[in-house]
């Protein structure tokens, strides 16, 4: 085990050092001066030369890339040129708020997309089998942005039931909490449930017809049994990856989720950042993100070794 | 008696989101603002943006304020007095007036400010500030400014953030972090700043004009798309948003829940043309010849695009100041679009059929100029292509001059210099055209020396006259703030800066 989670941090470690200079690089490739972008409106001369200075925009590239690294290593990720801010303080402020974000999505994304999905295929070809196949092509084709506007105008304009837009934290306020995350949870699982509800039949459909269902159902077993007792749960392997990649792409943020109800998370902040050319904040948080991912898959590698013996040996 | 359950799951679901809306209202006293962006850094000195103004304006007190009509009125100062030769500038300070920090605002304290603003690595008001050499403290209330040469615009950029006054004592313990906890003395003071959801202010109860601070607390929240801000103050969690779009106005005219302002910008919405910026401006039709340049704007119908792009928001115009302004060159009114004219102008120039490229940030409003810009003008003969861009890589290219023609609009400044003399004096920072003309120079120096309204409108007269003869810049329209509100809200002034003033704005 021990000697596994080396081998896998040895190989984590020059991805994270290419990771970053991806990250640096490609940056790099955004046109328009940052030092104009950031001098605002009135393009004084000497403010696009103390910024210039300040970012090192006029020194070589490497140089560059190490002072922002050195600063990395030392916890330090920069700090937003826009507002002034640490862009740790920044990352730290918005991570909870995608965080709860992703979760409440995803719970409403499996409640509707797994339950949709095993009626689907245990119906299959009844008139539930279209709704939920309906529902999928909804899901899928109706854009986050239109759905969020539609919700915010029926249940904050018209009914009064829900802020329009905006967050509270839940330490703060747990109820304005969960009022302000609904809609916007509810738009990013529908998508996501969508997906699931298509993968969740087609596994389903594919379990249904293996010998063992067939056997399970000769033993007289009840088709509830053998529907989520035998078929669902070697159905849901695929499903759950697919849930993890579907979470990992929640953590990075959901921009225009984010823009429509005004959710301050990493979405909104790197938006913001690459179009104010903010390259520090830009840096942080998809350094940030991407960690995070490598993080994630590290512990799902390190959870499956557990899990698998044949990789033991 | 049995009961649908689907009607009693939608009343229970209704219980538990009406149950969460209450927790979610806000508290009493309570003025929520919706802005359009979110602001930059809270400090006078390096701020940049439009709408940290918005802000500034509950935060901190400037020297000088302007009006309804754009005169200049004191705000921090009791008085002013002008020397002889224009050079100095006294100023008398209102006496009993504290910073948030308890700290005296005094003569001390105006002299600290200004040079902060004067030296501050990254200052972006010392620009605005340059001909001020020193600033002298007379007594503990009166202030002098000693001006390297005299210089007219000062007074309106004392009524701006150069104008404003921050706590030395605040401003020395924070060094360049001011921003994030800033001090002045203005009716409200910070409280916190969550980036991208929320400014907060509360009321400062030392204010020295506390009698029309009604409003416990302000809490500003940047809200970028224009209909989810307009849903906010619909379902009553804003009692103000400001830059409503203008295709939403008709509707909301119409609701008597909103009161609506429509205040014409100090600024403009114009097409600047590459006359001189680099090669380039040689090798286009509109660049190297005048008469295909007179010839683009007869093509154009000013009414029509304001119509088109702004739902008739906007005042068209064809100068850097509105028709409405005092400073406005009546001599030079609007042209009348002439198709037949454009045409024989183009003949005459031997170009029927000039083609350029119209570039254009990829906002809504200048994509949509330009392509009705496109459509009116192919009716005199021009083929003009259009080139959207993102904002920071439009802006780039235009200060490289990889440009013909560029939709580009100006927040605007209260005294008319602040439109003119960086656009059209020779090598000035925000001349994307390219133009210089040695006789305008010293009629932009002279303007800037003299500060009778009247001497300064005729050099404007000679101003006008050149540079609308050589048309850097296509000047469209005058673009409208459009502000949306509580209708119960009162006190609400319309300045045309558009920036919202706190002060006396009450809701019972």
């Amino acid at each position: 085990m021990f000697e596994f989670l080396l081998k896998r941090l040895a190989t984590l470690l020059p991805t994270l050092v290419f990771v970053s200079m991806l990250i640096f690089g490609l940056q790099q490739l955004l046109p328009g001066d940052p030092a104009k972008v950031l001098a605002g409106e009135e393009q004084d001369p000497t403010v696009i030369a103390h910024l210039r200075e300040k970012l090192h925009l006029d020194e070589p590239l490497p140089l560059r890339y190490l002072y922002w690294v050195g600063g990395v290593l030392r916890g330090d990720l920069g700090e937003s040129v826009r507002n002034q801010q640490p862009v740790l303080d920044l990352v730290l402020q918005k991570l909870p708020v995608t965080l709860e974000l992703a979760v409440l999505a995803m719970a409403f994304a499996l409640c509707i997309g797994i339950p949709a999905g095993i009626v689907s295929a245990v119906g299959r070809g009844t008139v539930w089998d279209g709704a939920a196949n309906a529902f999928a092509l909804w899901g899928i084709s109706t854009p986050n942005f239109w759905l969020g506007i539609l919700l915010i105008l029926l249940f904050s304009v018209q009914l009064g039931w829900l802020p329009a837009s905006g967050y509270v934290s839940p330490f703060e306020d747990l109820g304005a909490n969960l009022a302000a995350m609904v809609m916007p949870a509810f738009v990013l699982g529908n998508a996501i449930a969508a997906v699931l509800m298509r993968h969740t039949r087609s596994a389903m459909l594919q379990v249904l017809s293996a010998d063992y269902v067939r056997t399970a159902r000769a033993k007289g077993l009840r088709e509830r049994v053998v529907v989520l007792r035998h078929a669902l749960r070697n159905a849901l392997v695929p499903i759950v990856t697919l849930g993890a990649l579907e979470f990992g792409t929640l953590l990075s943020g959901a921009v225009l989720t984010e823009q429509v109800f005004t959710i301050p998370g990493f979405g909104k902040l790197i938006v913001d950042a690459v179009f104010n050319r903010d390259y520090a904040v830009v840096q942080g948080v998809v350094l940030v993100t991407a960690s995070t991912y490598m993080l994630l898959n590290l512990l799902a590698d390190l959870a499956y070794f557990a899990v698998n013996p044949r990789l033991r040996s | 008696m049995k009961t649908n359950p689907l009607r009693r799951f939608a009343a229970a679901l209704a219980a538990v989101l009406a149950g969460l809306a209450f927790a979610a209202q806000a508290q009493p006293s309570t003025l929520r603002v919706g802005l359009a962006e979110d602001p930059d850094v809270l400090d006078p000195t390096l701020a940049r943006t439009f709408v940290g103004r918005i802000v500034f304006s509950a935060m901190c007190d400037k020297l000088f304020e302007v009006d309804e009509k754009l005169a200049i009125v004191p705000q921090l100062a009791a008085s002013h007095a002008w020397s002889a030769d224009s050079k100095a500038l006294t100023i008398k300070l209102r006496p009993g007036v504290q910073f948030h920090d308890g700290e005296k605002l005094d003569a001390a304290a105006v002299k600290y400010s200004i040079e902060r603003h004067k030296t501050m690595a990254g200052s972006n008001r010392r620009g605005e500030l340059a001909p001020v050499a020193s600033v002298d403290v007379l007594d503990p209330l009166t202030v002098r400014l000693n001006l390297s040469a005299p210089f007219s615009p000062l007074l309106a950029q004392l009524a701006d953030r150069a104008g404003m006054i921050v706590s030395p004592k605040a401003a020395q313990a924070a060094g360049d972090k001011f921003g994030t906890r800033p001090v002045c003395a203005g009716p409200y003071r910070f409280v916190e700043r969550v980036a991208q959801d929320r400014i907060v202010l509360e009321r400062f109860a030392d204010y020295w004009d506390k009698g029309k601070v009604h409003f416990e607390r302000i809490v500003y929240t940047p809200i970028p798309d224009a209909t989810v801000r307009l849903a906010n103050l619909k379902s009553g969690q804003l009692d103000f948003i400001e830059r409503v779009a203008s295709s939403d106005i008709e509707k909301l005219q119409t609701d008597k829940r909103f009161k609506i302002a429509r205040i014409t910008e100090i600024g403009y919405q114009g097409i600047t043309i590459n006359i001189g910026k680099s090669d380039k401006a040689k090798d286009s039709p509109l660049g190297r010849d005048a008469r295909v340049r007179e010839a683009f704007e007869l093509a154009l119908d000013r009414q029509g695009l304001a119509q088109v792009v702004q739902d008739n928001e906007a005042l068209v115009g064809n100068q850097w100041v509105a028709p409405t302004n005092s400073f406005y060159v009546k001599g030079l009114p609007v042209p009348r679009r002439d198709v037949a004219r454009a045409r024989a102008l183009l003949k005459e120039a031997g170009m029927p059929n000039p083609s350029f490229t119209l570039l254009t940030p990829t906002t809504s409003d200048a994509q949509r100029l330009a392509i009705v810009v496109q459509a009116m003008t192919r009716d005199a003969g021009f083929d003009v292509k259009i080139q959207a861009a993102e904002f920071a890589t439009s802006l780039n290219m235009a200060d490289k001059g990889d440009f013909e023609a560029y939709v580009l609009a100006w927040s605007g400044r209260a005294d008319p210099d602040g439109n003119l003399y960086s656009f059209h004096g020779c090598k000035q920072p925000l001349n994307y055209s390219g133009y210089c003309d040695a006789e305008t120079d010293r009629l932009l120096a002279a303007s800037r020396s003299v500060r009778e309204p009247a001497e300064r409108q005729k050099l404007f007269d000679q101003i006008a006259a050149r540079v609308l003869k050589e048309r850097p810049i296509v000047y469209v329209y005058h673009r409208k703030w459009l502000w949306a509100y509580n209708a119960k809200l009162t006190g609400v002034r319309e300045i045309p800066d558009g920036l919202l003033r706190v002060s006396g704005l009450k809701m019972p």
